[in-house]
C-alpha cells in the first residue's frame, strides 16, 4: 500500500513537472501571443494541479491534507481566470489569433 | 529594458521570489508580509502609476560608465568590509547572543503566546510598532494631500471597462468575501502562526481593491466611503495609543500590558490583541485610500480631458 | 574556501545592492528609480534575515518538538521596515505622479532643463 501511494505520488509530481517545463518551453518557441497564453496556462493549471495532488498523497496529517486541497480548489479558482483576462485585455488592445498558418516568426509582443 | 510595464512585472516576480527566500530563511511572518505588500499592492500602485505617467522611458543623454565604476568601487569596499563578518547561520554569531535567547526563553511564560515574533512585535517592541503605525498614517495623509480629487465625485455609474467580463465578475464575487475571510483569520491568528496586523490589513485590502478594478472605483467608494476611510486611517492609531495611555491610566507604563487585566499574561493577551486590531485598522484603510486616491486621479485626468 | 562558504550570503546581498545602486545613479526615469531603491530595500532586507538563520533552527513559533530556533528579532525589525518601504514607495510614486503634471514628464533631464531655463 505504501510503494502504491509513493509510485502514485512520484508519478503525479513528475508529470506536473514535465508540464511545467514544456509550458515553459513553449513560451518561448511558441509564434504568437495567444498560443503563448496557452502555453503559459498550461503551467499555471494543470501543472500545479498535478504538483498538489502528488504533494497530497505524500502528506502525513488530514489538517495538511484539506490545506492542500483549500490551495488546489483556490489555483483551479484563479488560474484559468487570470489566463482569460489577460487574453481579453490583448483583444481590447487590439491583438487578433493569427489563423494557421500565417503566424509570422516570433515578433516581440 | 526601457519597457516600463514589463519592469514592474518583473519586479513583482523578484519580490515573490525573496518571499520564497524568507521562507527557506525560517521568516515565515517576513515572508507572508513580503508576499502580500511586495508582489501584491507594490505592483498594483506601480501599474497605477504607470496609467498615469509614461509607459516606456526615454534613451538617456550620458553613458554608463561612471555610475558603473561608482557601482564597482562601492561594492569591493562592502565585500572587503564582510570579510571580518560571522559565518552564514553560525549559533555562535554575535547577533543570536544577549538579546534574543531572552526573549525565545522568556517570551513562554511571560506573554504566552506560541508566536515569538508576534510577541516580540507587539510587546517588548511595542514602541517600535508604534512608531510604524504612525509612519502608515502618515503616508496615507501624504497622498491624501497629493493627489486627493476635492469636491463631490460624480455618483452617476460610469462604467468600467470591466462591467462586460462575465467571467472575471463571477470570480471575484466568489472570491472576496473568501479573501475577507483569510484577512481576517490572519488577523486573529497572529498569535498562534504566522501573521498579525499587518498582513491582514494588507489583504484585507487587497479584497477591496479586487472588487475596485473590476467594478469601478464609483462603486467601490459607495461601499466604503472616503470619509469612512480618514476616520478609519487616524482610528486605528488611536486604538494603539490608546491601549498605552491605557496602562499608563491603570497604573504602569506607557504600554505596559501587564496592567490591562486581572494577572499579567491576561493582560498582555488582551493588550496585543488590541495593538494588532489598531495595527490592522490602519493599515487596510491607508492601503484602500491610497489605491482609490491614484484611481480617482486617473478618472479626474479624463474628466477634464488632459493628458 | 570556508570563507567564500560562509560568507557568500552578504556577497549575494552586495551584488543585488550594488545592482539596486546602479539602477537610482543610472537611469533618468523615475520609476525605473523607485525600482531601483525598492531592490535596494530588499537587499537591505534579505541581508537582516540571513543574519538571523541559526543552523538546524526552526521558525521562531514555540512548539514542543524544537529544541533550536531562528533568532526572531531580525524578523521583526523586517517586518516593520517592509511595512514602511511600501508606505515611502507609495508616497514616492504619488510624487512621481504630481512631477508628471507639473513639468509634463519624469525623466531627470527634462526636469533639470525645464528648471534650468526658468
Amino acid at each position: 500500500m505504501e510503494t502504491v501511494v509513493n509510485i502514485l505520488s512520484w508519478a503525479f509530481l513528475l508529470a506536473g513537472a514535465f508540464l511545467g517545463i514544456s509550458g515553459a518551453v513553449g513560451l518561448f518557441r511558441f509564434p504568437e501571443f495567444f498560443t503563448r497564453l496557452h502555453a503559459a496556462s498550461v503551467t499555471d493549471s494543470l501543472c500545479a494541479a498535478l504538483i498538489v495532488l502528488g504533494l497530497i498523497l505524500q502528506s502525513a496529517s488530514l489538517m495538511l491534507i484539506i490545506k492542500l486541497v483549500l490551495i488546489l480548489l483556490i489555483l483551479t479558482y484563479t488560474s484559468p481566470t487570470a489566463a482569460h483576462a489577460l487574453a481579453k485585455a490583448a483583444l481590447h488592445g487590439g491583438l487578433k489569433p493569427v489563423p494557421d498558418g500565417e503566424g509570422e516568426p516570433s515578433s516581440k509582443s | 529594458m526601457r519597457d516600463l510595464f514589463a519592469i514592474v512585472m518583473l519586479f513583482g516576480i523578484y519580490s515573490l521570489l525573496s518571499a520564497g527566500f524568507f521562507v527557506s530563511m525560517d521568516a515565515v511572518d517576513v515572508a507572508l508580509t513580503e508576499a502580500a505588500v511586495g508582489a501584491g499592492i507594490t505592483t498594483v500602485l506601480m501599474l497605477g502609476t504607470l496609467a498615469l505617467t509614461a509607459r516606456t522611458e526615454k534613451r538617456k543623454g550620458h553613458g554608463p560608465l561612471l555610475p558603473l565604476l561608482v557601482v564597482i568601487v562601492t561594492g569591493a569596499a562592502l565585500i572587503y568590509a564582510t570579510l571580518d563578518m560571522p559565518y552564514f547561520a553560525d549559533p555562535d554569531a554575535p547577533a543570536h547572543q544577549h538579546v534574543a535567547p531572552r526573549y525565545i526563553q522568556e517570551s513562554g511564560t511571560e506573554i504566552g503566546i506560541p508566536n515569538i515574533v508576534t510577541s516580540v512585535l507587539a510587546s517588548y517592541r511595542g514602541f517600535d510598532t508604534l512608531g510604524e503605525v504612525v509612519v502608515i498614517f502618515a503616508a496615507g495623509l501624504g497622498v491624501l494631500i497629493l493627489l486627493g480629487v476635492a469636491g463631490d465625485r460624480r455618483h452617476d455609474a460610469s462604467p468600467s471597462t470591466m462591467q462586460h467580463h462575465l467571467v472575471l465578475r463571477v470570480i471575484t464575487k466568489s472570491l472576496i468575501p473568501l479573501i475577507l475571510l483569510y484577512a481576517l483569520y490572519i488577523q486573529f491568528h497572529g498569535d498562534y502562526g504566522p501573521g498579525g496586523g499587518f498582513q491582514a490589513g494588507v489583504i484585507f485590502a487587497a479584497a477591496f481593491i479586487l472588487y475596485s478594478i473590476i467594478y469601478g472605483l464609483n462603486s467601490a467608494e459607495r461601499i466604503i466611503s472616503p470619509a469612512v476611510l480618514r476616520f478609519l486611517m487616524a482610528a486605528g492609531v488611536l486604538i494603539f495609543s490608546g491601549t498605552g495611555v491605557a496602562a499608563l491610566l491603570l497604573g504602569g507604563n506607557y504600554l505596559d500590558y501587564d496592567f490591562l487585566a486581572h494577572d499579567p499574561v491576561h493582560g498582555q493577551h488582551v493588550g496585543i490583541l488590541l495593538v494588532e486590531f489598531g495595527v490592522g485598522v490602519t493599515v487596510t484603510a491607508v492601503m484602500i485610500s491610497v489605491f482609490f486616491n491614484f484611481s480617482g486621479r486617473s478618472n479626474a485626468r479624463q474628466e477634464t480631458g488632459k493628458q | 574556501m570556508t570563507t567564500v562558504l560562509g560568507l557568500y550570503n552578504y556577497w549575494v546581498v552586495i551584488f543585488l545592492m550594488m545592482v539596486g545602486f546602479y539602477i537610482v545613479i543610472a537611469h533618468g526615469n523615475m520609476v525605473k528609480k523607485v525600482v531601483g531603491l525598492n531592490i535596494f530595500q530588499t537587499s537591505v532586507f534579505i541581508l537582516y534575515i540571513s543574519v538571523g538563520k541559526v543552523r538546524d533552527g526552526a521558525a521562531p513559533i514555540l512548539d514542543d518538538t524544537v529544541t533550536v530556533y531562528s533568532n526572531p528579532l531580525p524578523h521583526v525589525l523586517i517586518l516593520t521596515a517592509i511595512v514602511v518601504g511600501v508606505a515611502t514607495t507609495a508616497l514616492a510614486l504619488a510624487l512621481i505622479v504630481r512631477i508628471r503634471e507639473s513639468y509634463g514628464s519624469i525623466e531627470e533631464e527634462d526636469i533639470h532643463r525645464q528648471d534650468e531655463s526658468l
